[in-house]
């Protein structure tokens, strides 16, 4: 297994307390996956992803343990991180558009990159040159400033750069959110086609789209309020929910290729929790339609099936 | 009701304006009572545009908008005031339509000044109600709230609420969706489905065909600018003609239905913007 995530506790520094955004998480993702991270915002999707790779100054490791190819990450510890980073983590940020720096050529860019992580430009050069021409990028654009460069092929630069070393883990965090759909789906296949040639070997996908997280990811995570509600093989986890939340997620996604009529879709009533001062037990529970009595005390992320997990009394 | 008759957008671009970029080329739709149009299209493709031109938030180069048969641009004074009473625009993102200084509510009481000087508070009062009961908001939960205390699909039901207290018969809906999370956006589209039954005509601007889909009786598909096909939604979306809307169809991720994987990076846009 290449990652092993257990009891994962991230909370935030306010003003006003301690922000629980990630709250007890416990997942593992084997050689080869491609999971998809699915739920909406404020749910600690992101939070997640950051926390593989780098804790910002406002976020604090409260307990838990993250495990990579057998050896434990130190995610609290900013120093001893960066010899992870980048070699064996790696991520797509949100805003690929603005990763790049301004001021310098993109080859150049990398060439000071690859550096700070001591390996040469002219080791990699070849094997650059094979995965821009995969992406469908002309080699001359190491040699252009990134405002040169149109918001796709910055996209494609970004995805290019961030893999040349071959993680072991790759975090695509809503790479595909400010994209066109067409472009969206070139860019998800990518990230597909990196994995099945070995670039990466397994690949956290964040998104709030699950539609197209089913069409690209292996196995889907649903996360809510800070906690996993639900981890499924991605056919399982769309034809056979067992989380409440994840039915009613689902049932509230329109679709092209169905005719609505006077059919209406039925959304979630209420909002989320705030996180600052969580309710105890199921965090669902004020919207959850099944919710009874023991819902006051917190379910186990339990194994209903294999491969199949899930936190709701109901599920067992 | 409204009707676009062969309307252009063009920019001009570049040093000195030397440089003309059409955003907007030939279109014409109509939108009647209880009618709702989705406009469909990519970044880039004049939607919004259509919408700012209806609005009056930018001037026609070419072609004309008619409202009741009335030319938009020759609209003055009282008359442009009218036209506001009949025709509003709510926008993408409701987190930046509040003064966070101010309660959410101002947006509502702001509105009372100008167009209901004469209402006294218990009429005004149950005005807003009735509004927000159109909406399907709780007085009690949003009135005399800050923006941050309220959720993003409430902030956008408050504009929309904003809107009906004029008697509007157009709105311009401007991806209001886009912003909202799966579980609220329903409720906000099937809000729209609820004014279109009482009698409004929406124009529903969008890059998300499933939305468009779901709610809309008639579609126009844009491309840069470009009408590219235009119907009725079963039809645009049951048997579309023209290879454009086949291939953004074909690229929308769909529960229950996988890609056609042939080849995906072979069929990577060149140089897309972004």
């Amino acid at each position: 297994m290449t990652l092993k995530v257990d009891n994962l506790k991230v909370w935030y520094r306010t003003l006003r307390g301690q922000v629980q955004a990630l709250d007890g998480v416990s997942f593992g993702v084997a050689d080869g996956e491609l999971v998809g991270l699915a739920g909406e915002s404020g749910c600690g999707k992101s939070t997640l992803g950051k926390s593989l790779i780098r804790l910002d100054g406002r976020m604090r490791h409260v307990g838990g343990t993250v495990e990579l190819d057998g050896k434990e990450l130190p995610i609290a510890d900013p120093e001893r991180m960066n010899g992870f980073r980048f070699k064996e983590v790696s991520i797509i940020p949100q805003y690929a558009m603005s990763a790049l720096n301004p001021t310098r050529r993109v080859g150049r860019m990398l060439a000071e990159l690859l550096e700070s992580r001591g390996v040469a430009m002219a080791g990699v050069r070849d094997e650059l040159l094979r995965r821009l021409e995969l992406v469908g990028l002309d080699a001359e654009v190491l040699d252009r400033y990134p405002i040169e460069l149109s918001g796709g092929m910055k996209q494609r630069m970004v995805m290019v750069i961030s893999t040349i070393l071959n993680p072991s883990l790759l975090i695509a965090d809503e790479v595909t959110s400010a994209l066109d759909v067409s472009t969206q789906k070139a860019v998800a296949e990518t990230l597909v086609e990196f994995r099945d040639r070995h670039y990466v070997k397994s690949t956290i996908f964040i998104t709030h789209d699950l539609s197209l997280v089913y069409q690209i990811a292996d196995s889907i995570i649903v996360m809510y309020a800070g906690r996993l509600a639900e981890k499924a093989p991605t056919d399982t986890l769309v034809a056979a929910p067992r989380h409440p939340y994840t039915r009613m997620l689902l049932a509230a996604l329109p679709e092209v290729g169905v005719r609505y009529g006077t059919r209406r879709l039925e959304g979630i009533p209420g909002s989320p929790p705030s996180l600052l001062n969580p309710p105890t037990g199921c965090r669902f529970r004020d919207r959850c339609p099944l919710a009874f009595d023991h819902c006051a005390e917190q379910p186990p992320f339990a194994e209903v099936a294999p491969d199949h997990f899930v936190a709701c009394w109901k599920a067992f | 009701m409204l009707r676009l008759d062969r309307v252009s957008k063009t920019y001009r671009v570049g040093t000195f304006g030397g440089r003309e970029l059409a955003a907007v080329r030939d279109v014409s739709f109509q939108v009647g009572p209880g009618q709702v149009i989705s406009l469909i299209g990519e970044s880039g493709s004049g939607k919004s545009t259509i919408g700012r031109m209806i609005l009056r938030l930018t001037g026609v180069s070419a072609g004309t908008i008619s409202f009741d048969g009335t030319d938009i641009a020759a609209f003055k004074g009282r008359g442009l005031r009218a036209y506001y009473g009949n025709v509003q625009g709510v926008f993408q993102d409701p987190f930046s339509c509040y003064n966070p200084v101010f309660k959410a509510d101002r947006v509502l009481e702001m509105l009372r000044p100008a167009w209901f000087p004469r209402l006294d508070d218990r009429q005004w009062r149950d005005k807003v109600a009735g509004s927000l009961e159109a909406v399907r908001l709780d007085p009690g939960q949003v009135l005399g709230k800050y923006p941050h205390q309220l959720s993003g699909g409430q902030l956008q039901r408050l504009l929309v609420a904003r809107a009906l207290l004029l008697d509007i018969r157009l709105l311009v809906a401007d991806e209001i969706i886009s912003m909202l999370d799966a579980s609220t956006r329903i409720d906000v589209l099937n809000l729209l489905g609820d004014l279109k039954a009482r009698g409004l005509g929406i124009l529903f601007i969008t890059h998300d065909l499933s939305l468009g889909n779901y709610l809309s009786d008639q579609t126009v598909i844009l491309r840069r600018g470009e009408v590219v096909e235009q119907g009725p939604t079963d039809r645009v979306f049951g048997r579309p003609e023209h290879p454009y809307t086949r291939a953004l169809l074909a690229s929308v991720p769909q529960l229950h239905r996988k890609w056609d994987r042939t080849g995906p990076l072979a069929r990577q846009p060149a140089g897309e913007g972004g």
